[in-house]
């Protein structure tokens, strides 16, 4: 512990409140980034050789040469089923295998044949099928240009930034040595040297001189050192690098993590957003730094055309971005607008990875929604969760002993606050042995899981993947003599420094070891375990206190693959074998909940991610929103920040704020980190106790409108935390927003993130649209912005004219308590009198719904004075006790009756009450069970 | 006692006889004390007034009052609250989402009664538990009374004997003072004899101050070493005084103090008057930083000074210290003046906070005490402790924990904090309204 503590300290806490950037590289620090940086846009020295090319019924292959060294690449190009094409470039011949990304894809994309247009000396043209969208492939030099019309939607390598830095054997130490005595012949010494190389040397091409200048050796090739730690690199350089430019494109979004704005921002003069799974400690805002996760996904977007590119690498990234336009004042703009000088706007983009292939999906769009269904065909949709685990979530490092579960738990009783589930961070561990019990704190587990079972509530336990080495800890002991541990360069078990001290890190890459890892999970293995206890992997980067960057050496051996191939990749499997787990121990029956802190694209498909550790400063929780919608754009709908946040110590009012916004975002759980004094709901003065308590209730009154949310998104792949852009795509006033979301399509929320704040601008969006507040009723007119007068406890939310929404009003202590309650439906009324929404029901926590199409999906519909529900899927099977208590239409006129008939032919009027002054109109116990079919007539 | 358990017998027999006949009577979740305004058969009147509806619409599983009262007995309202009779324990309010959520609220089992909830009516054995728990509870207030009275006649006692001391004390330094004063007038008389005269005469007279001093020094200093006041200084109450050490090694060994004491274990002032050759030096010196205020007087002072309560029923706690081991530490309460914890195996020990203040609510002031500017904690606040008093028989720490980094909470009875018991009937029939 002694040592620990020491290392901790002086390793990762500098004992300032900010991040200590020393830490952590820049791109001039990292050396590949620094020498592909170092190249400026300008020709190509790639050569398509069209002769090479072949076209099969699936893909297109050609090789290309680099002029200067004589290097070829394969290219192979795809035309996938769904509007993308795939874009994969590897070496022709590679010293030895470079490495692809394996269990990112759902399957193998299904391909569509792609028809040759036209072919000559410069190049060919390729049909991409309809919309008249060709595909251009040039030869001299080498360049891609996606065409719609005569429309450039993309180009690859314009700027001539492809650059594949070939395997080789090293020369800096062998040759010279040699060449003392092989004179000047180029004889490889160990006989090795590729056929590229050789060709290279034979050709007395007019490039030779740029060839040897290709092959000097700089810095960081071999080796490289960062404060003290030196990377081998045994393989040598291996960077790739593409250029994309983006003509018409001014809006860039996506590749999370970052603590940044939701549209990216040019990197010119700065640094590349960084993508690279790491423990930041006390990270800060506004800026392109690496986090926690990664995922390699850019959104473009403009008023005509949305577009994903997706570069399936899991090696250290970079990504530059640069625009004629980002400079420019607006006033700047409007002058070229206005002379008519104003070149299109466009957007260049550049990917840098230090290792592995080009393999890119790009995602045709056009819309928005199409771009996120052509991804989650490729990498799979948003794990469908327990509805519990959409509910609120109490955390803190941390709940001292059995005794401290029980008196919290209470807590939320006597002051009346729901709640789902109660989280153990690493302190409730026999030494933070993880899939352990402390036993002095927590002598019976399953005293306290059941208390909590009795209570219809839940409990998540910490389970890290840094393993303490210690001979008498049976989880170490099978790892190390199955071999399941990653392996330094020199072959032994990596270890590192964690929080238990020596640790050694499973290897997650491995299937046999993520089998064995998800077995511990059952209940006769992890000692004290039951169904309503479920798990968070934190420190998943994986974090190393002691390691370059805090992380895993990159020369780390994962069986044959470095870590620098698979770095970002490591996280995802954490989450996946666990989530494996919890599916395993219940049978294959129940749904898992897993959180994981690192994450890379795919990780969607296992359970949820937070922003990691957060500070309670305003700044933080505004950066929640823009930081939940970047992850949201590229699949991963599940996200929440720590309310209240980890580091430091909320003021009251932040605290409440906070509350107030995580209630409307996707995972809503508060957190504390171990040093600050206590935050439990109830301990602010009964004024703010009872704002907290409302904000909660907000949140489980409309766990039904947010269960159906992630079902579409577990569906078709649709975020549930959505930027007003995506529905509104043409609204030019949308496209930077950092401080409002949707919900779904119907929900508009604009939480207060300011101090002090006495009032907020909304932007209600669409022309012709209404928006009506959910609290007051009151219509608001669309495309304007909105002056709110707030007070503390205001939470601005607006539900759109035209919409449905289902709410259960009955808020019980847990969300298994309100499992039968019965229903209040939301009409919101369009200028033209018309709503329609969605209710999905299902058991909440089973598999069924898939397995057995046990769920129920109602359409309902308001038109023509009538409310209908009717089933969406008739394939489907499932019966609710839940019924429909109230119906309150808003922006509605006085009936004369309300006549509600069901299917057996039955009739009875319903009561009802008009608000004049609000048009609300509320039909008062229609009493029809939720799951059939019936209409409210309005006469 | 007997007498106690009849009058509750009666009363729950009371309650069962009649308890069905009121549940036909009023609706679901309506207390006796409502029952007046749910008539059967007339329309109903939302309590805050706001509507009024056909009774059939109360309890219908529809929310049509604001205030909720329309739904006593189901969750329709969401701030409504249902009524559990809990026969046989006590009765209680419940909030209205508790009704038909599967979990067992009301003793009774009435909150549910839809929810297929196998709930256990366990109003008996919780009321038999409570009175059991009561009544031992009782006992203890009364022995602990009993021992506070006590308390408080000790501190009253001890009290006055201080004051006492104080004032002799200040009375001698006073008379002192005023020797002092008559012998300079003395001299100041004496100033014209001759020379040698003089001077022997002022030897004389400096011999006197010095002896008078010396002997007030000596008295006060065996009331400060007399730590207990039991009238001898013991080698114990000598060996806190590092300040006497002979050979300054920083450490007081029982042999060096029996030494001081002229190898007795104890000893009184007379005997004292022997000893207090050896100690003199040292002793005085340890006063000279602050020559001019006797410290006994100051300590006197401050202990006078503390607030130990109304009746100084805490005075008892001064200078006295108790512990608490746990698993991993020792803990260690010194009333008024400090917590701390030290590792069980090892390490130095922690400042866990010092004497602050009363800290328990307006009503209760004496109920809570209030240690802080302890050692401070790495990027956080000085350690603090609160320790919440409960009245025991025994004075002890009971328990301790850390709730929140660098908080801790001890808990602490003590018959000091006992309040005058009421009479058993009184607490049993408190809380068994029916």
């Amino acid at each position: 512990m002694g040592p620990l503590l020491v290392l901790w300290l002086a390793g990762c806490l500098s004992g300032t409140w900010a991040v200590d950037r020393g830490n952590f590289k820049t791109c001039d620090q990292s050396a590949f980034c620094k020498r592909q940086r170092a190249l400026k846009p300008g020709q190509s020295p790639y050569r398509a050789l069209l002769e090479t090319l072949e076209l099969t019924n699936t893909k297109l292959t050609l090789q290309l040469i680099n002029d200067n060294n004589k290097v070829r690449l394969l290219l192979e190009l795809y035309r996938l089923q769904g509007n993308m094409t795939r874009v994969k470039i590897n070496e022709l011949k590679p010293l030895k295998p470079r490495f692809e990304v394996p269990d990112v894809l759902i399957n193998d994309p299904p391909t569509e044949p792609l028809s040759l247009l036209s072919r000559d000396e410069n190049g060919v043209v390729l049909s991409l099928g309809a919309d008249s969208q060709r595909l251009i492939v040039s030869a001299k030099p080498f360049r891609l240009d996606i065409m719609e019309g005569r429309e450039v939607l993309l180009s690859l390598n314009s700027r001539g930034l492809l650059a594949f830095e070939h395997l080789r054997i090293r020369k800096d130490t062998c040759q010279e040595v040699m060449s003392l005595s092989l004179s000047h012949s180029k004889v490889d010494p160990e006989g090795t040297e590729n056929k590229e190389e050789t060709e290279a040397a034979n050709e007395p091409a007019e490039g030779e001189e740029e060839a040897k200048e290709d092959e000097k050796v700089e810095d960081g090739m071999w080796e490289e050192t960062f404060k003290s730690h030196t990377d081998s690199k045994p393989n040598g350089p291996s960077s790739i690098s593409l250029d994309f430019s983006l003509p018409g494109v001014e809006n860039v979004y996506g590749i999370p993590e970052h603590a940044d704005s939701l549209k990216l921002k040019a990197t010119d003069g700065g640094d590349p957003y960084r993508l690279f799974n790491l423990d930041v400690f006390q990270y800060e805002v506004f800026n392109p730094m690496a986090l926690y996760g990664a995922i390699p996904v850019m959104l473009s977007h403009s008023a005509q055309r949305t577009m994903g590119i997706f570069w399936l690498n899991a090696a250290e990234t970079w990504v530059d971005i640069s625009s004629n336009t980002a400079g420019k004042t607006v006033f700047g703009q409007m002058l070229d607008y206005v002379q008519g000088s104003s070149e299109t706007p466009q957007t260049d983009v550049r990917w840098i990875s230090e290792s592995g292939i080009i393999d890119v999906f790009i995602m045709l769009g056009p819309t928005p929604t199409d771009v996120f269904s052509q991804y989650a065909s490729l990498t799979g949709t948003q794990a469908f969760p327990p509805l519990s685990a959409l509910a609120y979530h109490q955390c803190r490092w941390n709940y001292n002993d059995q005794e401290d579960v029980a008196a919290v738990d209470q807590g939320f009783d006597d002051h009346d606050i729901p709640y789902d589930f109660i989280w153990l961070d690493i302190e409730h561990t026999d030494g933070k042995r993880y899939f352990t019990w402390d036993p002095h704190k927590f002598p019976q587990p399953k005293d306290m899981l059941q208390g909590l079972l009795d209570k219809r509530r839940k409990m998540v336990t910490i389970v890290d993947p840094h393993i303490k080495v210690d001979s008498s800890y049976k989880i170490h002991n099978e790892i190390r003599s199955k071999g399941f541990y990653v392996k330094s360069k020199d072959g032994g078990d990596y270890e590192g420094w964690c929080w238990p001290g020596n640790s050694g890190y499973p290897d997650f890459t491995n299937p046999e070891m993520r089998a064995w890892w998800a077995s511990m999970f059952a209940y006769d293995q992890y000692e004290g375990s039951m169904e309503n206890m479920y798990t968070w992997n934190d420190m998943n980067e994986p974090s190393v206190f002691n390691g370059p960057e805090v992380t895993m050496h990159k020369d780390a051996l994962h069986g044959n693959w470095e870590n620098r191939d698979l770095h970002n990749l490591y996280g995802l499997y954490v989450q996946r074998a666990t989530a494996e787990g919890l599916i395993e121990r219940s049978g294959g029956v129940e749904r898992p909940f897993v959180l994981a802190r690192a994450f890379f694209a795919g990780s969607q498909r296992y359970g949820a991610v937070w922003t990691g550790d957060n500070a309670a400063e305003w700044e933080h929780l505004k950066i929640s929103i823009p930081m939940c919608l970047s992850l949201g754009l590229v699949g991963v709908s599940f996200c929440g920040a720590d309310v209240g946040g980890f580091f430091k110590s909320p003021s009251t009012e932040l605290l409440v704020r906070w509350y107030q916004t995580g209630a409307y975002q996707p995972f809503f759980r508060a957190h504390a980190h171990l040093d600050t004094p206590r935050r439990e709901p109830w301990l602010f003065g009964p004024e703010n106790t009872a704002l907290i308590r409302e904000a909660v209730r907000q949140r489980y009154a409309l766990l039904p409108y947010w269960y159906q949310l992630f079902y579409h998104a577990h569906h078709s792949g649709q975020p549930v935390m959505r930027p007003l852009w995506v529905e509104y795509p043409q609204d030019t006033a949308t496209f930077s927003m950092d401080d409002q979301f949707l919900l779904g399509r119907d929900l508009l929320v604009h939480p207060v993130t300011e101090e002090g704040a006495r009032g907020v601008t909304a932007y209600l969006p669409g022309k012709g649209e209404v928006w009506f507040d959910v609290h007051t009723f009151q219509k608001h007119n669309g495309a304007q912005n909105l002056y709110i007068p707030v007070t503390i406890s205001s939470i601005p939310v607006f539900q759109r004219g035209g919409s449905i929404i289902s709410r259960k009003a009955r808020v019980r202590r847990s969300s298994s308590c309100m499992e039968h309650d019965p229903y209040t439906l939301f009409v919101a009324l369009s200028p033209k009198r018309f709503a329609q929404g969605e209710l999905y029901i299902d058991d909440g926590h089973t598999f069924n719904f898939d397995k057995q199409k046990q769920f129920i999906h109602r359409r309902f519909s308001f038109a023509n004075n009538a409310l209908s529900s009717r089933n969406l899927a008739p394939g489907s099977q499932f019966t609710t006790f839940s019924w429909v208590e109230k119906i309150v239409i808003l922006g509605a006129s006085k009936p004369s009756k309300a006549t509600l008939k069901t299917p057996d032919g039955k009739e009875s009027q319903l009561e009802f009450e008009f608000d004049a002054s609000m048009s609300v109109l509320t039909l008062r116990k229609p009493g029809v069970n939720a799951g059939l079919d019936w209409t409210v007539v309005l006469q | 006692m007997s007498c106690a358990l009849l009058l509750l017998l009666m009363s729950l027999a009371l309650a069962m006889g009649t308890g069905a006949a009121v549940e036909i009577q009023r609706p679901r979740g309506v207390p006796l004390s409502s029952e007046q305004f749910y008539e059967e058969n007339k329309p109903f009147t939302c309590l805050d007034g706001s509507s009024t509806i056909p009774f059939d619409r109360v309890n219908d599983d529809y929310c049509d009052c604001r205030d909720g009262s329309d739904e006593p007995g189901t969750a329709a309202c969401p701030n409504g609250s249902f009524h559990c009779t809990n026969a046989g324990f006590r009765p209680t309010f419940i909030p209205s989402s508790r009704i038909n959520d599967g979990i067992c609220d009301c003793c009774d089992t009435t909150d549910e009664y839809n929810s297929g909830a196998t709930c256990q009516n366990t109003c008996r054995e919780m009321g038999r538990k409570e009175r059991e728990s009561l009544q031992i509870m009782a006992e203890i207030t009364k022995e602990g009374f009993l021992l506070k009275q006590q308390l408080i006649h000790e501190a009253k006692r001890g009290q006055e004997d201080k004051q006492g001391k104080l004032t002799e004390l200040q009375g001698s330094k006073k008379g002192l003072e005023e020797k002092v004063e008559a012998l300079r007038t003395v001299k100041e008389t004496a100033e014209d004899p001759e020379k040698e005269a003089k001077e022997r005469h002022l030897k004389a007279w400096e011999e006197l101050i010095r002896m008078e001093k010396d002997k007030t020094r000596m008295a006060e200093a065996f009331l400060e070493l007399d730590d207990d006041a039991d009238g001898y200084v013991s080698v114990a109450e000598l060996q806190s005084h590092l300040e006497l050490d002979p050979d300054s090694d920083g450490s007081l060994s029982e042999t060096e103090t029996q030494g001081l004491l002229g190898g007795a274990d104890k000893v009184d002032t007379s005997t004292f008057e022997t000893v207090w050759s050896g100690i003199k030096d040292k002793y005085l010196q340890s006063l000279i930083c602050d020559p001019e205020c006797i410290s006994i007087c100051r300590n006197l002072e401050k202990e006078i000074g503390f607030d130990f309560g109304p009746s100084a029923e805490f005075a008892y706690l001064y200078s006295q210290c108790y512990e608490l081991s746990t698993s991993e530490y020792i803990y260690r309460l010194c009333p008024f003046n400090r917590v701390s914890q030290k590792p069980k195996f090892g390490g130095s020990e922690t400042n866990l906070g010092l004497w602050g203040q009363w800290a328990g609510p307006e009503d209760n002031l004496y109920s809570v005490m209030k240690y802080d500017h302890g050692q401070g904690c790495w990027q956080g606040p000085n350690r603090s402790t609160t320790v919440k008093l409960t009245c025991g028989k025994e004075t002890v720490v009971t328990s301790t924990s850390e709730p929140s980094r660098c908080e801790y909470l001890m808990e602490f009875t003590t018959p000091a904090v006992c309040q005058e018991p009421a009479s058993l009937d009184e607490v049993l029939h408190g809380h068994t309204e029916l």
